[in-house]
């Protein structure tokens, strides 16, 4: 069978025709297999979700208990047949629960990755690499000038930050699932043990996470009535759409840093007017975009949600039939 | 290496001044000597690599990343060195803690010729880390753009060591990277270096700003008067037959006044305010002075067009006399035998005003006798000439500002204290006819208001906005509805680069005018009328 007759792309998201199922569909359908809790990738009001265990606790707390008619939980590495067609879940190394979706018929493998890194993350299971005849790569930093450095160093100069501007709150900005806990596990790795805190909006995701293992020490809501100056010299995480708002008023002279791989880019640090960036992404970058795809030893890749040009161009350079896979809705912004 | 170009990256992205000062602090005590030294350099603009074109950079990142894949590349980031920078294919090497420093990077490349600087800025860039390619590329291409002036660079300095900036003036131009003696005495292991150059800078004295309050216990006959001239402040100081122009802030602004230099037939050091025009008779607007400024080398035309002039007002050195201690009286005495030798058309003193009473003066200072003068200024007469800006023995007293009621038309985010709010503000006046009227921008501010005034604007801005680009919000501004400014300004210049034509000279808030419909806010011909002639 050709690849396209087992999955292609539609309106709604990839579609698989013989197990009449969707992988991350952006509106609702009847049967949906979501990779990861990201708002872009996990919608409510699914007929039957599939989905590994945090995935769909995760959804759960976001959009409520009763987000989908019926949820079944997919293990790891367990296969499950869905009319004939035998889906298998795989860690995928983004966040807690994400997983790559292996969908194989009649000899074909196909691995949906959704998106995922391959460094070390302390908050969610390692990539797994898995054999297929096309790998369905994303390519959010699909571009060779996407390396990010060590975790570590970039935990280090916030830290560095913090004693240097010592009267100055320190405001990081973090995707709300998955960023925000890995950084406050990196912080405390780093030996840094004062409480952090933290936008409302992070605060049941990081219980979650707490729940699930990942120990983030003290964490204090980043509300209270009075006092600016209980911030100054602190921590505070929250989303980076609050910086613009109201809520950081509360805070005295702050000092915006932001965590994302896009703060590889200057340009984009002044432009948000963040002073301190940090690069931590939760994507896989250049290195370990190509890396991956050579590893799974897939004759085809499909290049989705990013800069797709660069990646099939790599592909193409190295003999590797790649070509961009046009989904619709993926969020690239919200790393 | 990954101390600068951290150092780099940080000043960059930090907008406040006290946030600047405080990171070259910490890299002044943290780094080595003669790293240091050379950063101060790289930073203060002091430092020359001939050997190495920016041409090369190109065609080095193209023996090493396929043609598309960095026209791909170089598409998303912008900007030539940060991609070569980010894209340039590691070796391993930048992980090291062998990477070169500072020093061995300007050294190499310093002494690089044009044949072997590819090969050798090569190398570098594989030996280094990506903050330190960047921070390599822009030495070589010469444009730091980190938003840091000299004088900034000096007040770190002196924060650093505890000094007063002014010391740190006075020897800078006697100073070479890497700095080596100017460090050794700020750590406090040394002597303050002497001063060995010739023509040095002297810090200037400077006035406070006077109100007829703090003049009415004072007495009118103790003071010499002068117009305060529209200009900008030198100092000239010559000696050993050479001749040196220097801003108030001791840059070195010879090359672009060489008719002045030349004209200097005197040893000595004289402060005055920089013109141009024809003395006496003629002085031009600061708009016209503009046309000179900022230039590094001048041409016979533009000196026909624009010829500069020094207006003098004040003696520190006759020869090799050191007046500073003596009275404004015996200076400006010494100071009119100096300018009587010399070619009026570029030396002439600062007149006298004759005085008979503060009131009478305030009357003058707010109706003086040409555009030119933007007030007047108070010296005592048995003040000696003290370098900073002390309490009491200088005033400068200026015209009351012009204001117009302008309208609000653009907000943009605040930094630090400011975050979350809208607070750099863009308003403009009416232009078109009157049945169909049209807002023209004409000027920004972001001070001038209070705390409260600024939750105000803020609560409006969000209110009513109506378009958004980034950090920018438009807001509603139409005849019936909308915010109207009182904008107070020191004058008027005619602009290129704004779409009114105008542009002003150091706007801010005065008041905010709530009670008035941007309807009756000012048009542009009132504005325009301000317009030196």
């Amino acid at each position: 069978m050709r690849a396209s007759d087992l999955l292609h792309p539609r309106p709604e998201g990839l579609y698989c025709p013989p197990g009449d199922f969707h992988i991350d569909p952006v509106r609702p359908v009847a049967r949906a297999l979501v990779t990861h809790g990201h708002a872009d990738h996990a919608r409510p009001g699914h007929g039957a979700v599939l989905a590994t265990a945090e995935t769909l606790d995760i959804m759960a707390i976001r959009f409520g208990g009763d987000h989908a008619a019926s949820t079944q939980v997919a293990e790891p590495a367990r296969p499950v047949v869905i009319d004939g067609v035998e889906v298998t879940f795989f860690p995928a190394g983004h966040v807690l629960g994400s997983a790559q979706i292996l969908v194989e018929h009649k000899g074909m493998r196909i691995v949906a990755s959704g998106d995922y890194k391959r460094r070390a993350d302390p908050t969610c299971a390692p990539f797994e690499v898995v054999p297929c005849d096309v790998f369905i790569t994303e390519a959010t930093f699909g571009l060779p000038v996407f390396t990010h450095p060590d975790d570590r160093g970039e935990i280090g100069k916030l830290l560095r930050s913090l004693t240097t501007f010592g009267e100055r709150t320190h405001l990081v900005g973090a995707y709300s699932l998955g960023k925000a806990q890995r950084l406050i596990r990196l912080i405390r790795e780093a030996g840094h043990a004062e409480p952090i805190y933290i936008h409302g909006a992070f605060a049941r995701l990081c219980d979650y996470y707490e729940s699930r293992g990942a120990a983030l020490g003290p964490l204090l809501p980043a509300t209270t009535d009075d006092a600016r100056a209980d911030f100054a010299g602190r921590l505070v995480l929250g989303p980076p759409s609050a910086f613009s708002g109201p809520w950081s008023r509360r805070f005295s002279d702050p000092l915006v840093c932001y965590a994302s791989g896009w703060m590889r880019i200057r340009q984009r640090a002044r432009q948000q007017g963040v002073e301190l960036p940090m690069i931590v992404s939760d994507h896989a970058d250049w290195p370990e975009l190509t890396r991956t795809i050579r590893d799974t030893g897939a004759g085809e890749v499909w290049v989705t949600h990013g800069r797709e040009e660069a990646l099939v161009r790599w592909c193409g350079l190295n003999g590797i039939a790649a070509t961009p896979l046009n989904i619709v809705g993926y969020e690239e912004e919200n790393e | 290496m990954r101390a600068f170009s951290a150092l780099l990256d940080r000043l960059t992205l930090t907008p406040a001044r006290n946030g600047k000062l405080a990171l070259l602090d910490r890299y002044f005590r943290e780094t080595p000597d003669p790293d240091r030294g050379v950063a101060l350099a790289a930073l203060t603009g002091g430092l020359d690599l001939p050997g190495v074109k920016p041409a090369i950079i190109r065609a080095l990142i193209l023996e090493r990343m396929d043609a598309e894949l960095f026209a791909h590349s170089y598409d998303f980031v912008g900007d030539l060195a940060e991609t070569v920078s980010l894209a340039w294919p590691p070796t391993g090497h930048g992980e090291e803690a062998e990477s070169p420093t500072l020093g061995d990077v300007v050294g190499m490349l310093g002494t690089a010729s044009r044949a072997d600087a590819p090969a050798i800025l090569g190398d570098l860039l594989d030996r280094l880390d990506a903050p330190g390619r960047y921070a390599v590329l822009k030495l070589v291409t010469g444009g730091l753009r980190v938003g840091l002036s000299a004088r900034l660079a000096k007040t770190a300095l002196a924060r650093f060591g505890g000094v007063d900036v002014v010391e740190i003036e006075e020897i800078w131009h006697g100073l070479a990277p890497p700095y080596a003696e100017l460090f050794a005495w700020l750590d406090g292991k040394a002597d303050k270096p002497a001063n060995m150059f010739a023509a040095p800078f002297r810090p200037v004295m400077l006035a406070n700003p006077a109100a007829m309050d703090d003049l009415e216990t004072v007495d009118p006959a103790d003071y010499l008067v002068e117009w305060k001239w529209d200009g900008i402040r030198v100092q000239l100081s010559s000696s050993g037959g050479l001749t040196r122009l220097y801003s108030r802030r001791g840059d070195d602004i010879s090359a672009a006044f060489p008719e002045v230099v030349e004209a200097a037939l005197f040893d000595g050091t004289l402060d005055g305010e920089l013109l141009v025009g024809t003395p006496p008779d003629h002085v031009g607007s600061f708009s016209d002075l503009q046309q000179r400024l900022n230039r590094k080398t001048v041409s016979v035309k533009l000196q026909q067009k624009f010829p500069a002039f020094i207006r003098c007002y004040d003696l520190l050195f006759d020869g090799g006399a050191d007046l500073r201690d003596r009275p404004l009286a015996e200076r400006r005495q010494r100071l009119e035998t100096v300018v009587g030798r010399m070619d009026p058309c570029r030396f002439d003193l600062s007149p006298q005003v004759e005085v008979e009473s503060w009131q009478a003066l305030d009357g003058l200072r707010n109706d003086p006798p040409l555009p030119v003068i933007e007030g007047v200024m108070l010296k005592r007469l048995d003040s000696p000439y003290l370098a900073g800006r002390p309490k009491g023995p200088w005033f400068k007293w200026k015209r009351d500002p012009h204001v117009v009621d302008a309208v609000l038309m653009y907000a943009q985010r605040g930094h630090g204290k400011r975050s979350g709010y809208y607070s750099d503000y863009t308003f403009g006046v009416w232009t078109g006819d009157a049945e169909n009227p049209a807002l023209v921008p004409v000027g920004k501010a972001y001070f001038g208001f209070t705390d409260e005034e600024l939750r105000a604007i803020d609560r409006f801005v969000r209110e009513n906005t109506v378009e958004r680009f980034g950090p920018v919000r438009a807001v509603r501004a139409e005849p019936g509805h909308g915010l109207v400014l009182e904008v107070a300004f020191e004058g008027i210049n005619r602009s290129t680069r704004h779409k009114s034509g105008v542009a002003m000279r150091f706007p801010r808030i005065s008041r905010l005018r709530w009670d008035k419909p941007p309807a009756e806010a000012d048009r542009l011909e009132t504005v325009e009328k301000l317009l030196p002639e």
